[in-house]
């Protein structure tokens, strides 16, 4: 059984349809990748999966209950990157989601000690989050997602200007994560590493969509004409 | 001297003024931490007017200026936060327009009723002077409620002012707490006006955690140290204002000032030092 299930969402703003008809499944431990141009309803299909907003009609059915524990990576745009916060403070605020006492307990605690282990960052826990390079503030942030979450992670943009180490680093920290069990589902502009890395692909066009596996992404018209000349950075 | 001080603090005015000023400053720092760092700065200073206009509507219907004040202040609180979020006008010249309609009709009134007399130009300035004892009992009292309710929502409203997106994607109710948020330094508006005045207000808000924001790391750090930043400087501006007969709003201000400078010399030679290293 699906952990998501998406079926015929339809969702438009001022009379212009955004989202048609739109049917998807994700599966526990994909890797699902949603490309596309600008404008073509990614960002509303994100607020759609968080439940910030709420479809015209369709539905999006979650699996037990998941629907308040996706770890959602922000777009670095919408976060504030000169903000003194230290490393600690952000990834415990990954733990504070749907809670009555916003207080934090000993096992709150732990789960962000064990994250900011995973992802590498304990050792800078007390630094200032602004003070940090932007490969260190993804890993920052992807320790406060992992705190949020059952299982699953909402990655927005996440390479958006990152230098090429840090986004080598990043694809290999999502690839380990995505080989531990935790399904992903990552918005992006790279459609080569969507193939490369993702095992489903959504490619959402103006009026039409593409939903399938990565390998018949690959070799479908749309696909061929988006991969043309493109390679994955390895 | 101290020992001047220490007399000067046995007259109920000077001891009235002195509580009062501790408990806003307080208050003062704990929220303008969230109005700084979420760039709201405005928002103190548009409802400082808005206060100013209906305690002067309040004075000219014989109405107690606090009791209008506060429930004004607060629906322009919630007012301007709509506008916000709807996006139909940009918030700061939403507030703009709100703080200039405000200040003119409070000024129209005052002229209608009985002239610019002393009691607009306390509003204006501030009267930590003339405070009454149940002043100092609202006061606590809303000062209180402010800490209190901060406290309680100190983690969620970091998260909901460190990231709006991630906090509502974790089921966080992220207007519900920026509407705390407003109510809260609307109340401290209101209240702070009577000590440093409606024109001054604002900066009380803004002062402390700007300065605090130079040298702290952390949001903890932060708001710890725009606490002290808050006092320290309030205490020095009344102290001031004594000795030196100097208006006790503007000095405080003053104060507040000097307390930046200092701050910000003091970060750029550590980020000097920092690139040496």
């Amino acid at each position: 059984m699906p952990i998501i299930e998406v079926k015929n969402l339809y969702k438009s703003y001022s009379r212009r349809a955004v989202l048609r008809d739109l049917n998807l499944s994700v599966e526990e431990g994909d890797h699902l990748y949603i490309v596309g141009e600008n404008g073509t309803g990614k960002s509303t299909l994100i607020k759609l999966l968080l439940g910030l907003i709420e479809p015209d009609s369709g539905e999006i059915v979650f699996s037990k209950n998941r629907k308040t524990k996706i770890g959602y990576l922000p777009q670095q745009t919408e976060i504030q990157t000169d903000f003194p916060a230290s490393v600690r403070e952000v990834v415990l605020s990954g733990t504070l989601g749907g809670k009555r006492l916003p207080l934090y307990t000993a096992r709150d605690k732990k789960l962000a000690r064990d994250m900011m282990e995973k992802l590498n960052v304990s050792d800078i826990e007390r630094r200032s989050f602004r003070e940090l390079s932007g490969g260190q503030q993804q890993r920052v942030l992807l320790a406060r997602a992992l705190c949020a979450t059952g299982g699953i992670l909402l990655l927005d943009e996440p390479i958006t200007g990152l230098d090429p180490v840090a986004t080598a680093e990043f694809y290999r920290l999502t690839e380990q994560l995505h080989s531990e069990g935790v399904t992903i589902i990552t918005v992006s502009h790279d459609v080569s590493c969507a193939v490369h890395y993702g095992n489903k692909i959504l490619h959402l066009g103006h009026g039409e969509y593409f939903f399938g596996s990565s390998h018949e992404y690959a070799h479908s018209a749309l696909g061929k004409a988006m991969l043309a000349g493109g390679h994955c950075h390895d | 001297m101290i020992n001047e001080l220490l007399g000067l603090f046995s007259y109920p005015f000077a001891l009235r003024a002195l509580l009062v000023g501790l408990l806003i400053s307080v208050c003062a720092a704990l929220l303008g931490t969230s109005l700084v760092l979420k760039r709201f700065s405005g928002l103190g200073d548009g409802l400082s007017h808005v206060g100013f206009g209906a305690s002067a509507l309040g004075l000219a219907f014989g109405v107690a200026p606090l009791y209008i004040a506060i429930p004004a202040v607060l629906l322009a609180a919630f007012g301007l936060l709509q506008l916000n979020k709807s996006g139909k006008v940009k918030g700061d010249a939403a507030i703009a327009a709100v703080s200039g309609s405000a200040l003119a009709v409070g000024v129209t009134a005052a002229k209608l009723s009985s002239g610019m007399n002393v009691d607009i130009n306390n509003f204006m300035f501030g009267s930590i002077y003339t405070l009454s004892g149940r002043d100092v009992l609202v006061t606590a009292v809303l000062c209180a409620v402010v800490l209190l309710l901060f406290v309680v929502f100190y983690n969620k409203l970091f998260a909901v002012t460190f990231d709006e997106s991630f906090s509502s994607a974790t089921g966080i109710r992220v207007s519900r707490y920026n509407a705390l948020l407003s109510c809260l330094t609307a109340v401290t508006v209101v209240i702070g006006m009577r000590m440093l005045g409606a024109l001054l207000i604002s900066s009380l808000l803004v002062f402390p955690s700007l300065t605090a924001g130079r040298v702290c790391r952390s949001y903890r750090g932060v708001i710890l140290c725009s606490l002290l930043v808050s006092v320290s400087a309030f205490l020095i501006g009344l102290i001031a204002s004594f000795a030196f007969s100097t208006p006790p709003g503007a000095s405080v201000v003053l104060a507040n000032l000097v307390f930046f400078c200092v701050f910000f010399a003091v970060s750029v030679v550590m980020g000097r030092l920092k690139t040496k290293r």
